[in-house]
């Protein structure tokens, strides 16, 4: 398991998971956010999402923010950012200057080109080859996310897109996916 | 009970059909519509009536006039959609018409930033229509609040016979939390309204000054005892705040999503060796005079941190016996840190 630790905030006795996902409205980022947190609450932790967006019902910037804890959740924004899922360079580009040297992030290796650390798969390349459809880049970046860190585990997730979504087969086939790609070590990018 | 992933927006309506609501008339306007989205849903599978209006005047009137009938009326609107509302808002008040507005705030004035939270609709939930009347109001910071909130808001509406806004904001309206709240349909026994038209008897309503009969008046001295009357109902009310190291020198007074803040920023500070506590204020108005003063009797500096220029400041200012300092910020959740060294460079 990936733990990410904050070098600041040492006065805090701060336990929790801080959890950014980010691209373009219509990207499905915060469906994601959504299942993700609803998995971390099944899973026993307290939990907090906001979600940040613009009026634009597509293509505008668009990101949820996931605080995870066992400890009650005073302050529902991040404190800072222990993984960031991103499918968008704007949205790479905006949060950079908050990444720490622990963050992990994972990105969409054709859309983030000026990705510099983390794992990057073509989440929506693959969609679309697979599904013929970019909808899905969401779920095969939350498998391969759950997959490299532990942080759910995979069945809740599962369990969350059965309830959730409205074509759970083939959400779940994605996430599956997600989850393959992050083992195979040949398509990680770097 | 099982903890759940809920909704600001959806945990209000929850609390909204568990206290009795079966009337609700809106207009979706964001941040707001899931309200509306969660009424359309169930409502009807809990014996009630969901109606989507043509605009925001004639959501609150057909609010009200349900009420009037004895149904349990609601509507939930944002900052646009509220101002519209103000007229009909007098209207319930000078009728003593118990409805719920819920205003989930977004930045204003005018249409704004839709999707971007603010409180500045403070003193308009306060003083927005015209005319002299009180009106309570109420303000939720978490999402378990949004339920509990919005119960209070049909308990008191009904016991003092007037409108209760609940003062949202678009972080808690749009925020996903997992909290143990009471399923939906469990209902909470409310004192059934009464139904004071549409039971085969003659009887007068109007938003004109009005003597014990219900009918219009003109004469000073009537109008004098109504409005002396409407405000003396709140004598007996009970305004809710939540104190966290009352004692302390330096005190936050937060509400909605600043609260969240504040209160991370009180960790901060004692963190750093600074005596600090925090005074929540879920009711905004009528305001807790008494629980501010007797906080600020102890406390040398209170700090009144809100997403707009200072509102509710100036009914802080009003009622302490410190030094108060507002702490302003805009359109998005203020960041713990910065509010907590704001704070000690006070100091």
């Amino acid at each position: 398991m990936i733990v990410a630790e904050s070098p600041t905030h040492a006065y805090l006795t701060d336990n929790s998971i801080n959890i950014r996902i980010a691209g373009r409205g219509g990207q499905g980022i915060i469906k994601a956010g959504l299942l993700l947190a609803e998995a971390l609450v099944l899973e026993g932790k307290n939990v907090a999402q906001t979600q940040n967006y613009g009026p634009e019902a597509r293509g505008g910037a668009c990101r949820t923010d996931i605080v995870a804890s066992l400890e009650e959740i005073d302050y529902p924004g991040l404190q800072r950012i222990d993984y960031l899922i991103v499918l968008d360079e704007g949205a790479y580009a905006r949060y950079l200057p908050m990444l720490n040297e622990r963050t992990i992030v994972i990105y969409d290796s054709d859309l983030v080109k000026s990705a510099k650390k983390g794992y990057g798969f073509p989440f929506t390349r693959i969609s679309k080859d697979k599904f013929g459809s970019e909808l899905f880049a969401n779920m095969i970046a939350l498998g391969a996310f759950v997959s490299l860190t532990d942080i759910v585990k995979p069945e809740t997730l599962q369990h969350v897109i059965k309830k959730r979504m409205k074509n759970p087969e083939k959400n779940i086939s994605a996430f599956r996916l997600g989850a393959e790609i992050a083992i195979a070590p040949e398509i990680i990018t770097r | 009970m099982t903890k759940e992933l809920i909704q600001g927006n959806e945990a209000a309506v929850r609390g909204a059909i568990n206290a009795g609501c079966n009337f609700f008339a809106g207009y979706p306007i964001t941040p707001s519509s899931e309200i509306a989205h969660g009424m359309a849903e169930l409502l009807p599978k809990f014996n009630g009536v969901f109606v989507q209006m043509e605009d925001e005047i004639a959501s609150i009137s057909a609010a009200i006039g349900a009420s009037m009938a004895g149904a349990k009326a609601m509507t939930a609107t944002s900052g646009p959609g509220f101002s519209l509302m103000q007229e009909s808002i007098g209207y319930a008040a000078i009728t003593e018409t118990p409805v719920i507005i819920y205003n989930v705030m977004r930045v204003g004035p005018s249409t704004g930033i839709p999707t971007a939270p603010s409180q500045g609709d403070v003193m308009q939930a306060r003083y927005g229509s015209h005319g002299d009347y009180p009106i309570i109001v109420l303000s939720p910071a978490t999402v378990e609040d949004m339920y509990h909130l919005t119960v209070e808001a049909f308990e008191l509406a009904h016991k003092f016979s007037s409108p209760v806004t609940v003062l949202s904001d678009e972080i808690i309206g749009h925020m996903r939390e997992s909290v143990t709240l009471p399923e939906l349909g469990e209902r909470i026994e409310l004192p059934e309204s009464e139904n004071i038209i549409g039971i085969g008897r003659r009887m007068h309503r109007t938003g004109l000054a009005h003597n014990e009969h219900g009918l219009p008046t003109t004469d000073f001295k009537e109008y004098e005892g109504l409005i002396k009357r409407l405000f003396a109902k709140f004598d007996s009310f009970k305004p809710k705040v939540k104190v966290e190291n009352g004692d302390a020198d330096v005190i936050f007074i937060a509400y909605g999503s600043s609260y969240r803040s504040a209160r991370r920023a009180v960790k901060i500070l004692i963190g750093k060796g600074v005596d600090a506590g925090i005074l929540k204020l879920e009711t905004l108005f009528p305001f807790p005079e008494k629980e501010v003063r007797k906080i600020s009797k102890k406390a040398e500096r209170v700090i009144v941190p809100e997403m707009n220029m200072g509102q509710i400041l100036r009914e802080v200012e009003r009622v302490c016996c410190c030094d108060v300092v507002g702490v302003s910020f805009f359109g998005s959740l203020i960041i713990p840190e910065v509010l907590a060294k704001k704070v000690e460079e006070m100091l």
